[in-house]
């Protein structure tokens, strides 16, 4: 079953880095919200989280704030 | 349980530069660290480190990790050391996770951001205070912020906000601002800072983000309107596991010019040490030197 991976993520964060490369070495999908150039995607961070720290991991509308490895591979059956 | 021959806290410059001079002496040995890269990973632009005449932090750090993992090294990330005990010739490690064994330490926890403690302060984490210019100060598009802080972290932060900010304030509780000469100047130059002299930060204020900060500024009360506070007050070393280790009243671990510390067996390295100056070049040398200690404990010992 494909996951719906949104990643809210800035170019110059590390753990947002870590976090991408991360989704690749396992070979998942993701949509990369870079929430420095986009306002929307900004905004739609803050609304789901209530807060501003990159990264936002939004895997099927479970939302993991920061790169939580354990919590990201739990939400993706890794 | 197996014993290990060394265990790497850590893995910032310090770390993992003694773990390629540990790879390359083909020593039986794993490190554990809660990041990668510690504060270089952090840092904006850098142009003191030899060879590179610019690389940012984040792609620094990225090289050292290439670097460290091309030996195979085994790396537990996201772990986190409790507790450190020496009992014969053996080091016992405890972490969040699970327990180790080796005959040697090389402690290379580095640095983590000192706190304001100011009313406010934790409510307001991430949502508009943060300790991270480099990964949240692009949310800051256009909007005005409050650096706190005088020193080479405060000015490094705020030379990357004026090119993302409206108008960027620098909190500084001293007289002038420290740190070197050129990024003054760079400050200057910058058309949208404004430098707060003799002024601390007593309150941060918001309602679900924040919205401005109180400050007392040479001897008066004053209210801010700034959507981002961002904290760079200096560092605090992340010593408190290792309780037997003898350390400065700054809380550096004491290591002598072979990085041993009070302890056999166990050597430190880099921003959590008190070797003076903290930079990412003098971390890697002082990783360096720390591991050939070790290899010379480790013979001596005949483990």
């Amino acid at each position: 079953m494909i996951k719906n991976v949104k990643v809210y993520s800035t170019s110059t964060c590390p753990w947002c880095i870590r976090a991408k490369q991360f989704l690749k070495e396992n070979n998942i999908e993701f949509q990369n919200l870079d929430v420095s150039g986009d306002q929307l995607a900004a905004d739609e961070m803050m609304a789901k989280t209530g807060q501003m720290g990159v990264p936002v991991i939004d895997v099927d509308g479970e939302i993991i704030i920061g790169f939580d490895k354990e919590k990201l591979k739990l939400a993706l059956g890794l | 349980m197996k014993i290990y021959d060394l265990i790497i806290i850590g893995a910032g410059p310090a770390g993992i530069t003694a773990s390629v001079y540990a790879a390359r002496q083909k020593l039986d040995f794993l490190v554990i660290s809660l990041d990668v890269g510690g504060q270089a990973a952090w840092s904006g632009d850098i142009e003191n480190y030899t060879g590179y005449q610019f690389i940012t932090g984040p792609e620094l750090a990225q090289k050292f990790q290439e670097h460290m993992l091309q030996y195979g090294t085994l790396l537990k990330e996201g772990e986190e050391v409790l507790e450190l005990e020496k009992s014969g010739p053996v080091i016992r490690i405890k972490t969040n996770k699970t327990d180790y064994q080796a005959r040697s330490v090389i402690i290379a926890s580095g640095k983590k951001s000192r706190e304001l403690k100011v009313p406010g302060e934790k409510e307001f984490k991430n949502r508009g205070l943060t300790y991270c210019a480099t990964c949240d100060g692009p949310l800051f598009s256009g909007k005005d912020v409050a650096v706190i802080g005088g020193g080479n972290s405060a000015l490094d932060a705020a030379l990357q906000l004026i090119k993302i900010a409206k108008q960027v304030y620098i909190i500084n509780n001293t007289a002038g601002l420290s740190g070197d000469l050129i990024l003054h100047r760079k400050i200057e130059e910058a058309g949208n800072v404004r430098v707060l002299n003799n002024s601390s930060v007593t309150q941060i204020l918001g309602e679900k983000f924040v919205q401005g900060i109180k400050l007392k500024t040479q001897g008066q009360d004053k209210e801010l309107a700034v959507q981002g506070v961002f904290v760079e007050i200096g560092l605090v070393p992340n010593s408190g596991f290792a309780k037997g280790v003898a350390k400065n009243p700054a809380n550096e671990i004491i290591v002598d010019a072979h990085n041993q510390t009070n302890i056999g067996g166990i050597f430190a390295a880099g921003d959590v040490t008190d070797v003076p100056e903290k930079q990412i070049i003098i971390a890697a040398g002082e990783g360096s030197k720390a591991l050939l200690g070790v290899f010379h404990y480790l013979s001596g010992n005949n483990f």
